[in-house]
């Protein structure tokens, strides 16, 4: 055996890969301090708040599938309800995958029923005569005059009309067809008053943003109505063109909130119109999907309401707490007890991977947005057991490798080669069940998921660059190669004895 | 303890070997006659549903000395339609749990419990779950276990040998089977928690599995050229040689969760964690009885069907007129013969 090569091998290795994570860790650390990530963030079961899953559907009384731009779009019309409410840190967010997704509102605080109220209604797109506008001033400004044919309440409405005021931004598709109204754009920077709704949403057929190549690269959106639709616009347009301005401009109104005024340039009878401007691309395709979505409008039904008050919250924190540090400590004390001197190993590598993990959890948090709900927590402490069994097979491989005649020394080497291929399987399995349960599940059991998956993760990285190296450098002192009683790799331990005599 | 490491070197050369593969009938007549039982459980009690999946609503008033009666006549107030059980978790809280109800339903009954009680809307906790969402939530589970199988059956096939990937989902579903059956025998209540803990316990037990079959992989991997064992007994062998880390595995996996649920149950009462850790305890006895004495049989049973293994069978037993003693004696032979070359240095460029 070539001993000699083999001791400088292994003698710049081991303590090479246990600086280089040490740094890594420090590094970690390091960005998380310079970004300001001192704390996790929490989840709204942990620190109370208000979380509502919404199922999109196709609205009652019409027909047809549920798409990708549908659900976008009624992911910003609730983003846009639930921004009013003027709330830090709320959340609109599509889960899941496909057209099957939900959307799921978190908002902090116990703003609870509000925000069940506000979310719930189906946002509808209407094509109204523009009758007046203004600027939306910071003030409102009672002195405007008052527009002609207008009732008195309206005007007094639109002349007390805040735009820059969030709860004016807010919609919730409350707007009857039927009524002359006041409202605002939904940037917040004109105020209108609309005549009653003359062409519906779901009137138009087609929509699309399209660029202009000859007329010097211009983005455009085409449209195209159905036959009622046709009609409808036809007499609009042939009514509204020859009007002064802004009683020339048709309002896309989506959600009582105004998308777009183009202003009409001439009678389009043939139901297929095309609005130009300034246009980006961006502006352009989103004022399609505005259009497209009001074809097809859609419902949200509750799927899921939870409210949980801070008082609640802080007791699930500290439950899932105290359950992942009385955990950590039983598991401490089992290796220790049962593998002695290596079950320091365990110790360590299991504080390493903590660490690691806090450090991952507010990177995270800073980065990505990752947020630490109570199932999360249970996956963290569930992954206790998962780290802790890839010492256990690595160790069991060193002591089948010692039962077998071999030196402390030579068998952690031996051991470990063949203890890798089953942690990396194993692991991999851990992965592969996280994987899906984050793909195919919505709310909490993906936090559960990810956590446990990112936990899975860092175990590899520890055993590889912590553990192992860690061993190796231990089993060259005296107290492991010589299979001191308390270190794990005594012949009583191993159950060597008999062997050792025989042989 | 260390009693117990002498074990492990016992076992590990198998000088006390407990016959897993031999004995196979009565490990398959254990779980045959959970899983019927479990089955009937099903078909006669069913399983005791969540609101997350059938829909309802959930009222948690947290109130020193809250009473069950003062919940009901709330609620009774409001009258709303089916059945409303209500019920005291720990000494401070009161938990209403209704039928599926409407918005102005819903608040009727915040209301009602908040001026009952004398706390604010706010503070009480409340789940609400609409109808048609449960299903949704139990389509994502079932979609969710079935992508599962499938991708860890591939995986499996890949990494060890396709007739193992087949012997290790069999072992799965066998623990889908007796951990849905003690939930309808018993009642617990099931919740998208218990769901998850579910599948983790899936992703548990397939792990105890690999690193079982990895063993036996390693043991079986020259025996057609060796003629000492048939496969059966080297699987034997090698489920003895891992029964050490199984056990400890199970021990270290357990403490986290059973503090999950001891934690959990006792200081929550009820709740997210309770659910998720006691699916987690009951799964994880079930998948390391099943990575044991399911696994490694079924296994044994599908390889020895092959031609070269019967043949094998054929020549180990030629060997030994009395073979049920030498599965206990043959690892051992095996074992010293093998010592010799086993400890040269050339050994190491095998992987």
């Amino acid at each position: 055996m070539s001993t000699t090569n083999k001791a400088v091998k292994t003698a710049n290795r081991p303590s090479r890969s246990l600086a280089i994570l040490g740094l890594v860790l420090v590094a970690l650390a390091g960005i998380a301090f310079v970004q300001g990530a001192t704390s996790v963030r929490l989840g709204l079961d942990l620190r109370g708040g208000t979380s509502v899953t919404l199922q999109p559907r196709v609205a009652p009384g019409e027909s047809g599938k549920v798409t990708n731009e549908a659900i976008d779009q009624a992911v910003s019309i609730i983003r846009q309800r639930v921004n009013s409410l003027g709330v830090a840190e709320s959340e609109v967010a599509a889960q899941g995958s496909g057209t099957n997704r939900q959307i799921v509102i978190s908002v902090p605080g116990d703003t609870g029923r509000r925000v069940v109220e506000l979310v719930g209604q189906t946002a509808e797109l209407r094509f109204r005569q523009v009758l007046a506008s203004a600027a939306a001033t910071g003030t409102a400004d009672p002195t405007a005059t008052p527009t002609a044919g207008v009732s008195a309440d309206v005007n007094a409405k639109f002349a007390a009309l805040d735009c820059t005021k969030l709860v004016n931004l807010q919609g919730t598709g409350t707007d009857a067809p039927t009524d002359t109204i006041a409202v605002c754009d939904r940037a917040g920077t004109t105020k209108y008053i609309l005549a009653p709704a003359e062409v519906l949403g779901r009137q138009i057929s087609k929509a699309s943003a399209g660029i202009d190549t000859q007329g010097g690269n211009a983005w455009y959106v085409s449209l195209t109505f159905n036959g009622e639709g046709t009609t409808a616009f036809g007499a609009l347009t042939t009514r509204v063109t020859t009007l002064v301005e802004p009683l020339n401009q048709v309002a896309i109104v989506l959600d009582g909130l105004v998308v777009s005024s183009p202003r009409i340039t001439e009678p389009i009878p043939s139901g297929n119109a095309q609005i130009t401007g300034s246009f980006t691309q961006l502006e352009a395709q989103d004022l399609a999907n505005v259009l497209k979505y009001g074809a097809l409008p859609l419902a949200f039904d509750r799927g899921e309401i939870q409210q949980i008050s801070p008082t609640l919250g802080a007791d699930q924190l500290d439950a899932g707490l105290i359950a992942g540090g009385l955990g950590l400590i039983l598991v401490f004390l089992y290796s220790l007890l049962y593998y002695r001197g290596l079950g320091l190993v365990t110790v360590g590598s299991l504080l390493v991977a903590t660490s690691l993990v806090l450090v991952l959890f507010l990177l995270l948090g800073e980065w990505i947005g990752f947020t630490l709900t109570l199932a999360g927590i249970a996956g963290a402490i569930v992954a206790i057991g998962v780290t802790a069994d890839s010492f256990i097979i690595y160790f069991e491989r060193i002591r089948d490798e010692i039962r077998e005649g071999k030196s402390p020394r030579t068998a952690v080497e031996t051991g470990w080669l063949r203890a890798r291929h089953t942690i990396l399987i194993a692991d991999f399995v851990s992965i592969i069940a996280a994987a899906l349960l984050y793909f195919f599940a919505v709310g909490g059991v993906r936090g559960f998921a990810f956590t446990l998956g990112l936990t899975t993760l860092v175990d590899l990285i520890v055993v590889f660059t912590f553990t192992k190296p860690l061993v190796t450098i231990l089993a060259r002192l005296n107290f492991f190669a010589s299979g001191h009683r308390f270190s794990g790799l005594s012949a009583k331990s191993t159950g060597t004895l008999l062997v050792t005599k025989e042989a | 303890m260390s009693k117990f490491s002498g074990l492990g070197g016992r076992l590990y050369r198998g000088e006390t070997s407990i016959d897993f593969i031999g004995r196979r009938r009565r490990w398959y007549s254990i779980s045959a006659f959970f899983i019927l039982l479990s089955i009937a459980a099903l078909v006669w009690q069913g399983l005791h549903l969540g609101i997350e999946f059938k829909g309802g609503s959930s009222f948690t008033v947290t109130k020193q000395n809250a009473s069950i009666a003062d919940a009901r006549a709330a609620v009774a107030t409001v009258g709303v339609p089916g059945e409303i059980i209500v019920q005291n978790i720990g000494t401070d809280k009161v938990r209403v749990q209704t039928a599926a109800l409407d918005t102005v339903q819903n608040n009727a009954v915040q209301d009602a419990l908040a001026a009952k009680f004398s706390v604010s809307v706010e503070s009480i906790d409340t789940q609400i779950v609409g109808p048609s969402w449960g299903k949704e939530i139990t389509r994502k589970a079932v979609y969710g276990l079935l992508g599962f199988l499938i991708c860890v059956m591939l995986y499996l096939a890949m990494a060890f040998e396709p007739k193992m990937a087949v012997a290790a989902i069999v072992a799965v579903v066998h623990d889908v089977f007796i951990t849905v059956g003690i939930y309808a025998l018993v009642g617990f209540d099931v919740t998208p928690a218990t769901v998850i803990g579910f599948l983790t316990i899936l992703g548990y037990s397939l792990y105890d599995t690999v690193v079982v079959f990895d063993k036996i992989r390693e043991n079986t991997r020259t025996i057609t050229s060796s003629s000492k064992s048939t496969y059966s007994q080297a699987t034997n062998l090698a489920v003895n040689q891992t029964i050490v880390r199984s056990f400890n595995t199970s021990v270290i996996a357990l403490l986290p969760v059973g503090s999950i649920l001891f934690v959990g149950a006792g200081l929550l009462g009820a709740g997210t964690l309770k659910d998720l850790s006691l699916a987690l305890f009951i799964g994880l006895a079930v998948g390391t009885y099943s990575s044991v004495f399911i696994a490694p049989p079924v296994l044994a049973q599908l390889r020895e069907r092959e031609p070269a293994m019967i043949a094998l069978a054929k020549r180990v037993n030629g060997r030994s007129a009395t073979p049920t003693v030498f599965a206990a004696v043959a690892p051992i032979t095996a074992k010293i013969e093998n010592r010799g070359p086993r400890n040269q240095p050339k050994r190491k460029g095998r992987k």
